[in-house]
């Protein structure tokens, strides 16, 4: 029996919020390559050099936000469901929220992309961050917060479901699945409460011409207070893959429940508190509250550096059950041919790379060499474009034949596919993080600068130009192959296939009845996370509005 | 709870680390100083920007090898830095005082930790030594407008008797 036949409602709305994140995947996965080849000057004929803006922020919204959030909801909603074992308590809730956010995705893309097209008076080619001066149409604001507002109602509808188990279970442990989804949840509607408050409150009115000026160091901070937890928002449903799905493909069962549950709640409690860290160049913040964010920042390499011992844990348990022996060369026993397997694992190696270069990141004294440089779209390019992304997609893979009742079309393509992301991606960041240290700044369009002589430590500048154009093309050809995958698994089929994989998960080896309850008390946890944040935000917030909500302020610039 | 032994080593190598990369952050703010940029150069009304010290931006010498550098960054130049280069001397103390009239900019000399955030209405300050005569590109690395990619200036250190007979 497949998902789709236990819970045909829900495969339904999995594979809607699916489909929505892989069509904006594609979308945005091309801009991405538009962008490697313009940048780098291999090829320019698609946009000017002033468009080049428009294509980055369509890139950053639809693969940051509207991307990682749909595969969450679809990827959560089967999670639910599935370890709970029963559906979602009403279809027309679901589709609500699904609605909303897909209409407020289209608002914020439809404005986005009005920057292409002069004889229309859309744009909002302000970048994914969104910075006050800079001024977006209102449209683009309103979309966003539909957007927001429709992902706390997909958690309010997981909630709702996680309650109605709870009032038949009363004494039960909460599932694994259903207790790393309410405890993203929750993460969720504490972060984005700053982005909430900034489009709602500053810069909506101030767009519409209700408010004359904005703050934009407070708009800037609010922005933070949320763009760093929603990292975390990719992050944990990569983890959420890694600890449930992914010892099962390697061939065994989860090393430990319980060390899982404490990873979750350390991402709740330490997410939102260390936002500062984006503003350690920032004027008019003081240092001590740059240290304390810095502080709170390193400690939450702790849950990421936990689940690296437990995901490789897991696979090792799992190559020994296929007969794995040795030190090390239990690792060619586990199913690198398998397309599902082979993305997750090539995923969670990539990175533990890219955690390495956020540690740099976080350093409060070495982040001033490669702030705002091409190192930080190489680190976040091994984060969210590939811990999230190709996980997403190896799940994907897993996941759509049980979703639609299909076989996976397109084999070879699949097993190719997570190799060539990989290959890609090791040429594209690597150079991006040397060309970060040879001071070549993020976010500009042009590959030189006239009066500046940019010098690499390793390596020449040309080489490394010429690795993020293949890199970026050869993500793009990945993707692709993806798509083709997938869309040919959903529409060739009439859903009656006999499946390889069936979405039953084994029990862990240490298993929940090994923690303490107290791990399970949600209200506790989201008590301490609050005041956590009030330690860390409640001074720096009262001293930049001490001024004055407005002050100093700005009026809007159009760009 | 039940924690394997392999698992309570890792956790404690995973502290050990953490704690040892703020300690390196620590170590570094009161042995050798690293200065971090702060509130110290308070707040501006960006738009009456004359009727301050920026009104007239360049290179003040305020004691002997002490100099300071008002920079405005506005779409899309440096001023100075632009249409003409920021000239200090070498052996010399300097500390800018950066801000903007428009929209958020960066202020990055390429290469090197002189990296910083202008935002409108406050003021960016940052002390730098220079030692050696030495020329830097200076880049604005965050998106400020269309024309974001053109805008970018030099600092040059020239040798301190060059710039001492420029200046009489």
């Amino acid at each position: 029996m497949a998902y789709v036949d236990d819970f045909p409602t829900d495969a339904r709305i999995v594979r809607w919020n699916m489909a929505v994140a892989f069509l904006a995947l594609g979308v945005g996965g091309l801009f991405g390559m538009v962008q490697a080849l313009h940048r780098t000057g291999y090829f320019r004929g698609f946009v000017s050099s002033a468009d080049y803006y428009t294509v980055l922020t369509g890139h950053g919204v639809l693969l940051a936000l509207v991307f990682t959030t749909f595969a969450l909801c679809g990827l959560f909603t089967w999670g639910v469901t599935r370890s709970l074992d029963r559906s979602l308590p009403s279809a027309r809730f679901a589709m609500t929220w699904f609605g909303l956010m897909l209409v407020g995705s289209l608002m914020a893309a439809v404005t986005i992309l009005g920057g292409l097209v002069p004889s229309m008076p859309l744009s909002a080619d302000v970048l994914y961050t969104f910075y006050a001066p800079m001024e977006a149409h209102p449209l683009f604001y309103l979309g966003l917060t539909l957007f927001i507002v429709g992902s706390w109602l997909a958690g309010v509808d997981w909630f709702r479901t996680y309650w109605r188990w709870r009032g038949d279970n009363p004494d039960a442990r909460i599932p694994l699945q259903t207790f790393m989804v309410l405890t993203t949840m929750l993460m969720w509607y504490i972060s984005s409460a700053g982005v909430a408050v900034e489009v709602l409150f500053f810069l909506l009115p101030w767009s519409l011409g209700l408010i004359q000026e904005v703050d934009p160091l407070l708009t800037r901070t609010l922005f933070w207070y949320f763009g760093h937890p929603v990292v975390y928002f990719w992050l944990m449903p990569a983890y959420f893959i890694w600890y449930t799905v992914l010892p099962k493909l390697s061939g065994g069962r989860l090393f430990s429940d319980p060390l899982a549950r404490v990873v979750f709640v350390l991402f709740l409690l330490l997410s939102t508190p260390v936002g500062f860290h984006h503003q350690y160049v920032d004027p008019g913040i003081p240092e001590g509250f740059k240290f304390i964010a810095m502080t709170n920042t390193m400690f939450l390499l702790l849950p990421s550096l936990l689940t690296a011992f437990t995901v490789v844990a897991s696979m090792e348990h799992g190559a020994r059950q296929r007969g794995g022996e040795g030190r090390l060369s239990w690792l060619r026993k586990l199913p690198w041919d398998e397309p599902a397997f082979a993305g997750c694992a090539l995923a969670g190696l990539m990175f533990a790379a890219g955690g390495f270069s956020g540690m740099i990141n976080a350093g409060m004294n070495i982040n001033y060499l490669i702030h705002n440089t091409l190192w930080v779209p190489g680190h976040f390019h091994l984060t969210v474009g590939t811990a999230s992304a190709l996980t997403f997609m190896a799940a994907g893979y897993w996941l759509f034949p049980q979703i639609t009742g299909n076989r996976l079309r397109f084999r070879t393509l699949a097993t190719v596919q997570p190799y060539l992301w990989f290959v890609g991606m090791t040429l594209m960041s690597n150079a991006m993080h040397r060309a970060g240290l040879a001071g070549i700044p993020r976010r500009t369009a042009e590959p030189q600068y006239g009066s500046v002589a940019f010098e690499g430590v390793v390596g020449g500048v040309s080489e490394m130009r010429l690795q993020i154009a293949i890199g970026g093309t050869l993500l793009f050809v990945a993707l692709v192959l993806f798509l083709l995958v997938v869309f040919a698994t959903w529409l060739g089929g009439d859903g009656t296939d006999t499946l390889r994989v069936n979405s039953s998960i084994p029990t862990p080896l240490s298993g929940p009845e090994h923690s303490p309850r107290i791990l399970d008390n949600l209200k506790l946890w989201t008590a301490v996370a609050i005041v956590l944040i009030a330690l860390a935000y409640g001074l720096p917030l009262w001293a930049l509005v001490g001024d004055g909500l407005f002050a100093p302020g700005s009026p809007p610039i159009p760009v | 709870m039940e924690i394997h032994r392999y698992e309570k080593i890792w956790t404690a190598g995973a502290l050990l680390l953490i704690v040892g990369l703020i300690a390196t952050v620590t170590y570094g703010a009161v042995g050798p100083g690293v200065k971090m940029i702060d509130d110290s150069g308070g707040t501006v009304d960006p738009g009456s920007l004359g009727d301050t010290e920026f009104g007239d931006p360049g290179v003040t010498r305020v004691a002997e090898d002490e100099y300071e550098v008002h920079v405005v960054a506005r779409q899309f130049l440096f001023q100075p830095g632009t249409t003409e280069p920021i000239r200090v001397p070498a052996d010399s103390t300097v500390t800018f005082y950066i801000t903007t009239p428009d929209v958020t900019h960066g202020f990055e000399l390429a290469g090197t930790n002189v990296n910083l955030m202008v935002i409108p209405g406050q003021v960016s300050e940052v002390t730098v030594r220079f030692d050696e005569p030495a020329e830097y590109g200076i880049v604005c690395h965050e998106y400020c407008g269309a024309g974001h990619h053109t805008m970018a200036g030099q600092l040059v250190v020239v040798p301190e008797d060059e710039y001492r007979s420029e200046e009489s």
